[in-house]
């Protein structure tokens, strides 16, 4: 973590200097105020202002640092590729071998998305959702289950009785949802707890 | 399989100079115990115990990439 004291006249000229020699914004650092200054009387008796200039660790480093420290353990090859938009934080884990980090259902990269996610937010002021990908596989899994969503739909209407899923987590079960809600002819709830959550579909 | 444990255990915690990791070898796995401060107890294992299974996701899935059978104990 890159730190910076620095003095001037007054607070506002000592941020000033410790921001441009850091070459960052005022967004991306925390002030802390050690002297207020003191302007005097014409110039006499005049305390100059002292400051703590902090840069705060981006959301993309964090998380990239702390992926990296775990896939030495797994698959030290692997490259991650991170981007933020607004509050979503992507990442993309680049693998010759990405079977095991996806692991069965995505159990393992839903692990670690999480476990990055608690770590990311632990660090950062403003919620940031974490999105861990390798090989496409979000992608992937959200056509198979919306593939799965219209099957067992065409199931419901033919039997006209409900069906009801295996648990899944909120971000599966909200595809599922959404692939279903134009369907005049069926309904979706969800029922259960966490993490047994799952699927009801019926006919309306 | 151990520094997995700990590395993961202190970037959740506050205080992570009161994380330890014990090795216990059982007949058919490795059981790694993990022992942290009380006030961090919550961060280690989370509500119903989802940060607990996520951690044991991954070290299961290093441990399988060796060969092994990994069992982590929150004690």
């Amino acid at each position: 973590m890159k730190v910076l004291e620095k003095q001037a006249k007054t607070v506002d000229e000592a941020v000033k200097l410790a921001l441009d020699e850091l070459r960052v914004s005022r967004e991306e650092v925390e002030v802390d105020i050690l002297e207020e200054g003191n302007k005097g009387i014409l110039g006499f008796l005049s305390k100059s202002a002292k400051v703590r200039v902090t840069v705060k660790p981006k959301p993309e480093e964090i998380a990239v640092n702390f992926l990296k420290g775990i896939l030495n353990f797994i698959d030290s090859d692997a490259e991650i590729k991170s981007s933020l938009e607004d509050d979503i934080l992507k990442l993309e884990i680049e693998s010759k071998d990405a079977g095991i980090l996806i692991g069965k259902h995505g159990s393992n990269l839903d692990a670690l998305q999480y476990l990055t996610s608690l770590v990311v937010n632990k660090n950062c002021k403003d919620f940031v959702r974490v999105v861990l990908d390798a090989e496409n596989y979000r992608e992937k899994r959200e056509e198979t289950l919306e593939r799965l969503a219209i099957k067992m739909a065409e199931k419901v209407k033919e039997t006209k009785k409900s069906i009801v899923l295996e648990p899944m987590y909120p971000n599966e079960r909200r595809i599922i949802h959404t692939a279903l809600q134009k369907d005049r002819r069926v309904t979706t709830k969800s029922v259960g707890k966490e993490p047994y959550r799952r699927i009801v579909i019926s006919l309306r | 399989m151990i520094e997995l444990v700990e590395y993961i255990a202190k970037a959740l915690v506050d205080h992570p100079e009161n994380v330890t990791v014990n090795q216990v070898e059982g007949e058919q796995s490795i059981i790694l115990e993990l022992k942290v401060d009380p006030e961090d107890m919550g961060k280690v294992i989370g509500k119903q115990g989802r940060i607990a299974k996520a951690i044991r996701t991954v070290v299961k899935a290093a441990a399988a990439k060796e060969g092994k059978r990994v069992v982590v104990e929150i004690i």
